[in-house]
């Protein structure tokens, strides 16, 4: 599944990098401990969190994810999406808390075992 | 002007922090410093600098010196210290805080928040949810302690719990902290190895300590001219001579 079908099959706004949606989805992670989503998360992963800080696109880019999405409506700070924007990372807002959203990922068949 | 060397403890709890003991109040914390041979004492509990003022009053004259300061929790749950040594920086800061800090503390869940006085008597509760997030950011942290005039350190960088590397992944872009503090946890060395990052700042060591007796477990020694928190910021930059002793 592309990035593209999962922002069409779970509701996903598009607020970074919209040209970026091609990118096959390998599976999920989901945390906000930053530390930890570089240890554990895997390429082509999309990540579930809470922040919203700029350092979200960079530990994006050292892990090589697909995309990242925002939990509860959270809005991207400013300078994330000019990160995101200039790095090509899809950051998608998601109105569900993480519990629903990566229920409804999961009934997609993206899954996170890590 | 001749310069000192100071020996300091710069991250202490009291009392008021709810996950200290009780027993962190401002005489035994004085009389434990002296005992372990400080010289300087940073009273940084969670959220508040209320109990500051009566460590200060406990000091006396005497031969160990207070510098005042907090430990802000941001938004993205990022421990930072900020030191001050002008008492209307402080009270700044706690306006800042107080409006940017919600709930209520729960005693039985999290522990009791006492304020006291300098004869180590209890005066009251906090009744703020000492051990929440702000809804400050990092950034927004770091800029206005320097704006009140103080010292901006990411606490416990080698932690992962409430540190900025545990929690933000990196020191972000453009962040002016002026020290990066390693807890009891792990040595320097191993520190910088684990996250090369911390080499691009001054270092400082100091105990966290929530219990008379982790005080002065590790602590730093600098030279200055006196001391408080301009001086300690001399030396962290290596001013004049002035140096950090890890
Ligand atoms: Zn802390
Ligand atoms: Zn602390």
């Amino acid at each position: 599944m592309t990035v593209k079908e999962m922002i069409q099959g779970a509701d996903l706004e598009v607020k970074a990098a919209a040209n970026c949606l091609d990118t096959e989805v390998t599976g999920g992670y989901s945390g906000d401990l930053i530390s930890a989503v570089i240890a554990n998360a895997e390429e082509g992963n999309v990540w579930i969190t809470w922040h919203v800080h700029p350092n979200i696109v960079a530990a994006a880019l050292v892990v090589k994810l697909a995309a990242i999405i925002l939990i509860s409506g959270r809005q991207p700070e400013e300078e994330t999406v000019k990160k995101a924007d200039e790095e090509g990372i899809p950051i998608l807002v998601s109105k569900q808390p993480a519990f629903a959203i990566i229920g409804k990922l999961n009934n997609m068949g993206i899954m996170g075992e890590k | 002007m001749k310069l000192v060397t100071f020996r300091a403890d710069l991250h202490l709890h009291t009392c008021l922090s709810p996950c200290a003991d009780n027993e962190m109040m401002p005489k035994a914390i004085v009389n434990e410093a002296r005992r372990k041979g400080l010289d300087i004492i940073g009273i940084c509990d969670h959220n508040s600098t209320r109990n500051v003022a009566a460590v200060r009053r406990a000091c006396g004259d005497g031969e160990v010196a207070v510098i005042g300061g907090v430990e802000v929790c941001s938004e993205e749950e990022v421990h930072i210290l900020a030191l001050f040594d002008e008492e209307e920086s402080l009270h700044q800061m706690q306006q800042l805080i107080d409006v940017n800090l919600h709930g209520e503390n729960n005693p039985e869940y999290f522990g009791e928040q006492l304020l006291c006085n300098e004869c180590d008597d209890i005066i009251g509760f906090e009744d703020r949810m000492l051990i929440g997030a702000t809804e400050l950011t990092v950034e927004e942290i770091v800029e206005n302690i320097h704006r009140f005039g103080g010292l901006a350190i990411a606490s416990h960088v080698d932690r992962e719990a409430f540190s900025l590397i545990g929690q933000l992944g990196f020191v972000p872009d453009g962040l002016e902290i002026d020290a990066c503090e390693i807890s009891t946890l792990h040595s320097i060395t191993e520190s910088r190895d684990s996250i090369p990052q911390i080499s691009n700042y001054p270092i400082v060591r100091s105990s966290d300590a929530h219990r008379l007796e982790d005080i002065g477990r590790v602590s730093i020694a600098f030279t200055g001219t006196s001391p408080c928190a301009e001086e300690l910021s001399r030396a962290l930059h290596g001013e004049n001579g002035r140096e950090v002793v890890l």
